[in-house]
């Protein structure tokens, strides 16, 4: 058929490779247009050339559709130019549903000439699925016999590669009759076969027996394979009444009817999916694990099916009256929907392979539900096995690394999906991170390490966080900072962890909570060591510092957020770069954490004093000292000026009188404060010119008394949240006097 | 909160194996005792010991026969996670079932009906005498065999497939192990691996378990020369060998190094501190002694090859995971640490 094409059109198919390849560079770019490409003129003239001409699939089926007298192609462009579009858009995307039953009542019908026709079929590629509906429209055409033998050849042909594509089958089977007649067609007959074959359930073999029988012995050409093979179907459904003994060894079965769709449909599916590896072997339920370099032992992405193997065999011991009314579960291969699974949870049994939960949401919302431990005990053995055998990092000459990270991804989302880390994963990090180079499927192993669960610190030390440091201080600046945001999600994920125990588990509270203590707080200072050093290395980086500040955001709240009698503040390597950077932005991070810091002490405090609940922790002194410090060192670096006095800090500010007098700047007591911080400047200088606009000598100093004030407005105007918390909070401006505003906000 | 328990139960169950083995073992005659360089998870300094005791505890049980079928065969080594909701009463029933998978899987796409006659007969056994103790389950072997076309009546099967689990002295992980799941976690076959492929993906889909090549690290295969060459045998031994291939070279190039069997084992008694236990100090002894006495005739520093198979009259075994058992009495030891290696691969 496709010498025969070809032959007489020979143009075509160069017409649809250059529109194809437009659609691809477009895709490509992304539908910029990159003005580099003009320089290649010719071609992109002729991409527009031929842009012009193309129609929308809409169009195009509708011109199909439409149009009335047979027409032949060769002189008609127009029929050429929808042709070409339904072929591209089948080729680059499939067809959507909608377009079967117009594309196969036209095909059938015989209104064009078999060329046309041919063509049209060979594009029949489905995107999801195809409509029972308009096979049955299809099937009438072919009774009507319009078309010619050689199409309704390749009709069936090509039902027959997409019969698992075909939404349901309910009509299909109603028209078994219809199929059946056409046995006695002897062309068609081997097609036939095969499609009543995939057809025939227990019912339309008993009913169609004594026909086939009379068949078989009308047609004298004998026994051909594929009626063997229907045959041995029937007599395995009804063995009783299939009186002809058949051949004990088959050999051949039906011919190869994927003709030209197969590879198509692949790629389609392939290209829309990305680079799911869930690919069309699952979807049509006909994996070949062998025909791909996979290896047998080793499936990913494995589809659920139910344990009846296992149960087949007491079912047929027990006498069959009782069999299948009582304890029937249901299959989880049918299990499509919620509601679905709302009603069959009383009877829904965990699939052959725990393996396939994982891309399965139903069945994890399942398994939430139930409290079996084997569950998870084959999830955790399956898991293991595949995460180790097929870590490219570990495995030499592993070449699967996009499978590999979309494994790891599927793990992360179910993971996500549950709420918690499965033991597997952890032990799979543990295992693989030292010899992880920090590169290799980066942002999948680190969400991964996000869902780590908690355990024993000596155990997260040794298998986390000394192999992560170890990639964190070698390692570019944009991975600490997907490091330090993991990490985030770390603390975040065992804190709600947490929380969700203490609501469920009251009782058992008093043993896990200093264990949890314990191991949050160690992370809390292995990141603040951590940022310590990582600041150094890269220069105060604003970059990093947002990361790292984001990190305590989380920490500072833990106490009210999360019911943690914990807090820690971060290392003065953290606190005074924060203090000291150059951009607004992590300034004002930095004003709101503390001022969430002076929120959950003082909440502290209250409880403690109030001793309206019996705390097995308290915050020591040590913590409320270190927060003073801090805040002394802020408020003095921010309102009053005096923090190269006033700071107490051992790693703080502080300087002495002399030397500040040798660096020889003027009115040192006035010269550190909201005005004149390098991070506030700009803002300063912009107040400046709006209030003042007739002073050009930038005199700072203008902002006092009134101005200040406004000053300040205006800066909360500007969006610093943080830092109008901050002041309202911890900066008392009654007294006037700026030693008892640092004192008063001290606790 | 009982996921939560599973956990921890992994957790202690990975520091009680950093430990030390349950006692209350047979007799041993050798012990094996390892040191830190374990794995890649097997950190800390803490050494401990390990059994291997040929020949087995109540010798008068092994019925020779039963298990002579393992002798003198090429078998390829899996690890095998333990297997869920296996009944050994259902043998028979998993046997007919394996049968049609095999024909169903041969036809591709053909409807296959359960139990009737095919070309490949199915046959599951179960040996109790395959065993190091009574905490281990009996061995499974799984038995392909082709019927003869030509004469249908003669019983004459030519066997084309064997596959054999099994456990010796694997406590460490079936006494973790929950209710339903049976551990067998030492896996040989032996034919074409088509077979090994299709029994194994349906014990995969029945019994939800996972299979994986198991290959034999360099410094695995050294402590199993050490502890072959050491042991006393009656008749005449066979050599014993070293394969090292050296790495990064355009050609490959393989060393072949034979030792006369006594002469290793008066070089192994002589490094053994006490008898009826190894340690990897021993073992490393043992070595060095080997490739400086090589390197002494040849100028070669075998320590920088790699060592790829070691054969001696007890055993061969190859780094790919290829094991041959020659000695009828120590067969059990040599299951035993191949055992202990499936299971470490599991854990």
């Amino acid at each position: 058929m496709q010498r025969r094409r070809s032959s007489k059109t020979p143009k075509q198919p160069l017409h649809v490779f250059h529109k194809s390849q437009t659609d691809l560079s477009a895709w490509r770019k992304g539908g910029r247009i990159n003005p580099e490409k003009s320089l290649q003129n010719n071609l992109s003239s002729n991409d527009q050339k031929y842009d012009s001409q193309e129609s929308s699939l809409e169009q195009a089926l509708s011109y199909l559709e439409k149009v009335q007298n047979p027409v032949a192609l060769k002189k008609n462009t127009v029929l050429q130019k929808h042709l070409a579009t339904v072929e591209s858009t089948a080729l680059q995307q499939g067809l959507p549903p909608e377009a079967f039953e117009i594309l196969l009542s036209v095909v059938l019908s015989g209104k064009f000439v078999d060329t046309v026709n041919t063509r049209l079929l060979k594009s029949l590629i489905p995107t999801s699925v195809i409509p029972e509906n308009s096979l049955v429209t299809a099937v009438s055409w072919l009774c009507a016999s319009k078309c010619s033998s050689s199409i309704q050849l390749l009709f069936l042909r090509w039902l027959i590669t997409v019969f698992d594509f075909i939404d349901h089958k309910e009509q299909l089977h109603a028209l078994y009759g219809f199929f059946f007649s056409f046995l006695q067609d002897e062309k068609m007959c081997p097609y036939i076969c095969h499609l009543l074959y995939l057809l025939t359930r227990k019912e339309s073999g008993e009913s169609h027996l004594c026909e086939l029988e009379t068949i078989l012995f009308l047609i004298l050409f004998g026994m051909q394979s594929y009626l063997q093979a229907l045959l041995s179907l029937y007599k395995l459904f009804c063995p009783e009444q299939v009186t002809i003994t058949l051949p004990g060894k088959m050999k051949t079965y039906f011919k190869n009817s994927e003709g030209p769709w197969k590879a198509a449909i692949a790629a389609v599916r392939q290209r829309n999916q990305g680079t799911s590896p869930l690919s069309q072997a699952v979807f049509l339920g006909t994996s070949q694990p062998q025909s791909r370099k996979r290896k047998w032992n080793a499936q990913l992405v494995i589809p659920a099916s139910s344990t009846n193997t296992n149960n087949l065999e007491e079912d047929r011991e027990k006498s069959s009256v009782e069999s299948y009314s009582a304890n029937e579960s249901f299959p989880v291969e049918q299990l499509r929907t919620f509601p679905q699974l709302l009603q069959n949870i009383h009877c829904l049994e965990f699939p052959s392979q725990m393996g396939s939960v994982l891309t399965n949401p139903l069945l994890l919302h399942y398994m939430n539900c139930v409290k079996d431990e084997s569950i998870y005990l084959r999830l955790y053995y399956w898991m293991g096995q595949m995460l180790q055998e097929e870590c490219t990092w570990c495995v030499v000459d592993n070449p699967n690394e996009e499978e590999f990270k979309s494994f790891l991804n599927t793990v992360y989302k179910a993971e996500c999906f549950l709420q918690e880390g499965l033991a597997d994963c952890e032990e799979f990090l543990y295992r693989t991170l030292p010899l992880w180079d920090g590169v290799c499927c980066r942002s999948e192993v680190l969400r991964l390490v996000s869902w780590i669960p908690l355990s024993s610190v000596s155990d997260i030390k040794s298998y986390l966080y000394d192999p992560l440091a170890q990639l964190f201080y070698t390692s570019s600046i944009y991975f600490k900072c997907s490091v330090l945001e993991t990490l985030k999600q770390l603390l975040q994920n065992w804190l709600n962890c947490n929380v969700i125990q203490m609501d469920s588990e009251f009782s058992s509270l008093n043993t896990t909570l200093s264990g949890l203590v314990n191991v949050v707080a160690e992370l809390v200072h292995f990141v603040g060591r951590i940022s310590t050093i990582a600041l150094r290395l890269e220069n105060n980086s604003t970059f990093l510092l947002y990361f790292i500040l984001d990190f305590y955001e989380t920490v500072c709240d833990m106490y009210l957020k999360y019911n943690l009698p914990l807090l820690i503040l971060p290392p003065a390597g953290v606190f005074y770069p924060a203090l000291l950077c150059m951009d607004s932005v992590n300034l004002n991070q930095l004003c709101y954490i503390m001022y969430r810091y002076r929120t959950n002490l003082v909440a502290a405090k209250e409880n403690e004093l109030s001793k309206k609940k019996i705390l097995q922790f308290k915050f020591s002194n040590q913590t409320y000292q270190e927060y003073n410090q801090y805040i002394t060192a802020m408020v003095g670096c921010l309102w009053t000026s005096s923090v190269f006095q006033k700071d107490i800090h051992p790693q703080g500010l502080r300087m002495d009188d002399e030397l500040l007098s040798k660096t020889a700047v003027k009115e040192l007591k006035t010269s550190f404060n909201i005005v004149y911080h390098p991070a506030m400047m700009g803002y300063s200088v912009h107040f400046l010119q709006q209030a003042c606009p007739d002073d050009t000598t930038f005199n700072f100093r203008l902002i006092k008394g009134k101005k200040w004030d406004w000053y300040l407005e205006y800066l909360y105007a500007q969006g610093l949240e943080g830092l109008k918390v901050f002041i309202e909070s911890s900066i008392s401006r009654v007294s006037q006097a700026a030693r008892s505003k640092a004192e008063n906000m001290q606790m | 909160r009982e996921k939560q328990g599973l956990r921890r139960g992994k957790r202690e169950r990975k520091r009680r194996r950093r430990r030390l083995l349950p006692s209350g073992r047979p007799p041993q005659r050798w012990r094996r005792r390892r040191g830190p360089a374990r794995g890649l998870t097997g950190g800390g300094s803490n050494v401990f010991f390990l059994l291997f005791s040929p020949p087995p505890p109540p010798q008068e049980i092994v019925d020779p026969q039963k298990t002579a079928f393992l002798l003198r065969k090429a078998w390829t080594l899996y690890s095998v996670t333990p297997l869920y909701r296996f009944h050994r009463a259902r043998l028979r029933d998993y046997a007919r079932l394996l049968s049609a998978f095999i024909a169903a899987e041969k036809q591709k796409g053909l409807a296959v009906e359960v139990g009737v006659e095919l070309d490949i007969r199915v046959t599951v056994s179960s040996i109790a005498e395959l065993r190091g103790s009574e905490q281990d389950q009996p061995a499974v072997l799984v038995q392909l065999s082709s019927r003869s076309r030509a004469s249908s009546r003669s019983s004459e099967d030519k066997l084309v497939w064997s596959g054999c689990f099994c456990s010796v002295f694997g406590d460490d992980l079936s006494e973790n192990v929950l209710e339903g799941f049976t551990c067998l976690p030492l896996f040989l076959t032996h034919g074409a691996e088509s077979y090994t492929s299709m029994v194994g993906r349906w014990f995969q889909k029945t019994f939800d378990c996972c299979f994986r090549r198991l290959a034999i690290s360099p410094l695995n295969l050294s402590w199993m020369v050490a502890m072959w060459a050491g042991s006393k045998l009656d008749r005449a031994a066979s050599a014993v060998e070293l394969v090292f291939s050296v790495p990064r070279l355009l050609q490959p190039l393989d060393i072949s190094y034979a030792i006369h069997p006594e002469d290793a084992k008066e070089l192994w008694d002589t490094v053994q501190k006490t008898p009826g236990e190894i340690t990897q100090e021993e073992v490393d002894v043992f070595m060095d002694c080997l490739y400086s006495h090589f390197h002494r005739h040849f100028k070669i520093h075998l320590s920088a090859a790699k060592l790829v198979k070691v054969s001696t009259a007890v055993a061969s075994a190859h780094c790919d995971g290829i094991v041959k058992l020659l000695h009828s009495q120590y067969f059990l030891g040599v299951l035993m640490i191949l055992t202990e290696l499936a299971i470490s691969q599991i854990q």
